[in-house]
């Protein structure tokens, strides 16, 4: 019995990436039904651009939201935190003159310290995460219906605004895509000389062709997002922080800490791991980013609505689960994540080009989130 | 890839049958075609109870068929109470409503049946495993089960539990229920058995009457080879004292009037293993878990580390002053089982693998590629999820996992429970190799004859507190039992 499993593993250990392949063919596969049944409207570069700059504040949320899932942790109240920063920013920018920098510190410095709140509450008063940030979803959308006196605050600085409704100038785009290039390569190159140094792989080719595959996509991204006046600057911050999150999650001792306290927090305690400073940092970065993100959805708004991100918490949390994530915590990448986002917002603008009706709109993107999580289920079954 | 090749087993009215072999040799397999947690067709072969042959499709038409399963993990709900676990999902109601006093009634003449004095209304929770076991033969005899499956019924319980379940077998055999016995401690299926079928890769070996067989026998059938001597015998030699600790009291963790620990002070030296005896709940595991900072209780004494004193708050602590703890129930404690073996094998040294804080996985591979080789961890690759491997494996992943922080001072709490005689046997083996190292040793074992074969010296604690001391030469299970009974 025992050694019929361990046979099976070679194929087991590449499931992982079989599913992130799997997610990329479903994604293709969605555009495509939309291309045809939009007459040819969804994969136009106007469009991709408008996706991308959809994506964006889901994206950066998702990310957030995939490390404190992996903890094991959950948070409710990000909508609403993203909303009552919104108001902080612009209050800050548009009424107590603080400048855009001194107002983008300001919107992320309180996003961190209501993650730090949370994270002490739950990690070291032991209160359930669900019920703390259910809390907070409740009292941080009071917060800013108070602040905002349930008005609309405006936007007018012209840089602040720039921040979500600018564009990367297409040189500048350019130059970047071959960095990023060369940056490709040289990771490629590095992993494959220390894997040999230590005589263990030989899977150099397949790893020149991830290089070189992940490169062309890089090129066709800058060169589609160029077309249409250069990448939007939310999508650009979208994507440093997607390649932030990846080198946390998979580079790094917090990040593998993460994984170990959501996938069995009692063996990760007693193996020296602090699992409760832990966790309070992963609130506290989940705090900055929803704080980015706030700065990027108000500058795209040019005003706070005090209603601003309702919903958006379970937009990130479904982005995670679509993406291959356990809320029991343990499992999830950052790139699942991501593609959870855009497949959301691929529904999302599809959908709205074919002039379906909200509601079904709604049904359908709920239908999908429960038909995702259960064909992932149904396979990892078969797995065992 | 066959699981099981061609097994003939048979069961006798009122006998009490033992079913051993190694893990993996087919034993679960066997049982779970029996209870129908396999389903007729996903195998081929028969199955005959009173000559008639019968298909099960569920559980259901095994338990119909009067076959009932005691599972290694017990299937009991602890929020409710004895007779609510017994009669569950098949509750005596009027009308829809649950007639509790008929319930209670029925559940009281089983519990009398067995001589368990227990009020049916007490939540499971509350009772010891030992106790919870038995309420699951209950169970299984108010269901008029005539065959008893039982996988592994003695690995949590105390000596004296063990008695009282053998009591309750020897009852049964009069009662012509027949009893399949799975079970890796061979002195116990030598004590209870009538019958023995050893299983290896899949197929019976031999099954014969148990008084025509000896241990040494049984164990050379299971691993196909004659068996060496159990406990590997290396003169140790001793160095300097590394631990010692110094009138070390420890408070309950809920309640903080009961002491746990009494005053319980012992040293260890470079090299030397020290065995921790006792009954269950007289201290062993609580003495570990507080030297070593995961106690949430009051504690007071002195731990001194090669003669110095130190403060232990958490086990990050004990990590720094180079203590390790192999945990007993690895899954709970000791690994995190849907990642790789290189994941657990770093996770206690991993800002070892660190440049500033970003890891290293190149090393981390190097790492735990010496792990597997070193501990002979059967995998594929450091990159196999835990998950996958036996019990004796994952043991080795633990240790691996601690060896990598390079401690002076291991130690290992019931290190050996449920893997398999040879298994038991690599790990004797790792522990003279680590004490060769001159590391120091702390072993806690239910198993006398684990404590006694591998021990310099034994410590016993009774009720917290320190019951005697033998070296290894004067110890025998007689002296150990009366200082551990206090009898």
């Amino acid at each position: 019995m025992k050694d019929e499993k361990q046979k099976e593993l070679p194929i087991k250990l590449q499931t992982s990436a079989l599913r992130a392949y799997t997610m990329l063919a479903i994604l293709i596969l969605i555009w495509l039904f939309f291309h045809w049944q939009t007459n040819g409207i969804f994969l136009t570069p106007r469009n991709l651009s408008n996706l991308m700059l959809q994506t964006s504040v889901t994206g950066i949320l998702a990310i957030g939201m995939l490390m404190l899932i992996a903890a094991g942790q959950i948070d409710l109240s990000v909508g609403s935190v993203l909303g009552l920063a919104g108001g902080v920013a612009a209050i800050a920018i548009t009424y107590w003159d603080y400048g855009v920098a001194g107002s983008i510190i300001l919107t992320i410095f309180v996003c961190m310290l209501i993650g730090l709140i949370h994270g002490v509450l739950t990690a070291y008063f032991s209160i359930p995460a669900f019920i703390v940030t259910l809390g907070g979803l409740l009292a941080w959308r009071g917060a800013i219906k108070g602040l905002s006196q349930g008005e609309t605050i405006p936007i007018l600085n012209p840089t602040f605004k720039a921040i979500g409704q600018s564009n990367v100038p297409a040189n500048i785009g350019l130059s970047l895509a071959f960095v990023a290039i060369v940056f490709i390569f040289f990771l490629t190159y590095n992993q494959a000389k220390k894997l040999k140094e230590y005589g263990l792989s030989n899977r150099k080719a397949s790893g020149i062709l991830k290089a070189v595959i992940l490169s062309a996509i890089v090129l066709l991204f800058t060169h589609v997002m160029n077309l249409e006046g250069g990448i939007p600057f939310p999508v650009l911050i979208f994507v440093l922080t997607a390649i932030l999150g990846t080198f946390i999650t998979n580079s790094t001792v917090f990040g593998r800490y993460l994984y170990a306290i959501g996938g069995n927090r009692e063996a990760a305690r007693l193996s020296g791991i602090n699992t409760k400073s832990n966790i309070v940092k992963v609130y506290v970065l989940l705090g900055a980013l929803t704080g980015i993100a706030a700065v990027i959805f108000a500058a795209r708004q040019a005003s706070a609505s005090p209603d601003a991100g309702t919903l958006k918490e379970l937009e990130a949390i479904a982005a995670c689960v679509i993406g291959g994530a356990s809320l029991v915590g343990g499992r999830g990448t950052v790139f699942g994540a991501c593609l959870g986002a855009l497949i959301m917002s691929s529904l999302d603008n599809g959908m709205s080009l074919l002039n379906i009706r909200d509601y079904v709109q709604e049904i359908i993107k709920g239908i999908i989130l429960v038909l995702a999580v259960g064909i992932d289920m149904a396979g990892r079954k078969v797995e065992r | 890839m066959k699981a099981l090749d061609n097994v003939n087993f048979d069961l006798i009215e009122g006998e009490c049958h033992a079913l051993v072999g190694e893990n993996g040799a087919g034993k679960s397999t066997l049982m779970k075609i029996l209870s129908g947690v396999y389903p007729y067709g996903s195998y081929k072969g028969e199955i005959l109870i009173d000559g008639e042959q019968k298909r099960f499709y569920n559980v259901k038409d095994a338990e119909k068929a009067g076959i009932a399963i005691i599972f290694q993990e017990l299937s009991l709900v602890k929020e409710l109470n004895v007779a609510e676990n017994i009669f569950l999902g098949r509750e005596p109601s009027r009308f829809g409503f649950v007639n509790y006093e008929l319930m209670y009634r029925k559940t009281q003449e089983l519990l009398q049946d067995l001589h368990l004095p227990i009020d049916p209304r007490t939540p499971v929770g509350e009772l010891s495993i030992g106790k919870q076991q038995i309420i699951e033969i209950a169970k299984a005899l108010s269901k008029q089960a005539r065959i008893l499956l039982l996988d592994e019924p003695t690995s949590a319980l105390t000596e004296s539990e063990t008695e009282t379940l053998f009591e309750i077998i020897r009852k049964l055999k009069k009662r012509n229920v027949g009893m399949i016995y799975i079970s890796h401690k061979l002195e116990e299926v030598f004590s209870i058995s009538d019958r023995i079928t050893v299983l290896r890769d899949g197929k019976t070996v031999k099954t014969d009457l148990t008084k025509n067989l000896t241990k040494n026998r049984v164990i050379s059938l299971m691993v196909g080879r004659e068996a060496e001597e159990v406990f590997p015998k290396i003169s140790h030699s001793f160095g300097d004292i590394v631990l010692e600790v110094k009138n070390l009291t420890a408070y309950d963790e809920e309640d903080s009037n009961k002491k746990v620990l009494k005053n319980v002070s012992f040293y260890v030296r470079k090299g030397e293993v020290l065995g921790i005896a006792g009954l269950m709940g007289a201290g062993r595991t609580e003495l570990l878990r507080a030297i070593f900072g995961d106690w949430r209780g009051k504690r007071t004494g002195d731990i001194f580390i090669e003669g110095r004193k130190i403060t232990i708050n958490s086990p990050l602590d004990a990590i720094r002053n180079r203590i390790a703890f192999v945990t007993e129930d690895r899954k709970r404690y000791g690994l995190i089982l849907e990642k790789s073996i290189l994941e657990n094998a770093t996770l206690a040294s991993l800002k070892k693998f660190a440049k500033a804080f970003i890891t290293d996985k190149t090393g981390e591979i190097r790492a735990t590629q010496e792990l597997i080789d070193s501990l002979k961890i059967k995998a594929t690759s450091p990159f196999t999820t835990v998950e996958n491997l036996s019990g004796g494996n994952q043991q080795k992943v633990v240790l691996g996992k601690w060896l990598l922080t390079d401690p002076k001072i291991l130690f290992l709490d019931e290190p050996t429970r449920g893997i398999d005689v040879v298994a038991k046997q690599e790990f004797y083996f790792q522990i003279n190799n680590l004490v060769q190292q001159e590391r120091a040793i702390v072993l806690v074992s239910s198993e006398l004859p684990e404590i006694l074969g591998l021990s310099d010296r034994i410590l016993v604690l009774r009720e917290g507190e320190v019951a005697g001391e033998f070296l290894r030469l004067e110890a025998t299970p007689e002296k150990v039992m009366q200082a551990a009974t206090g009898l």
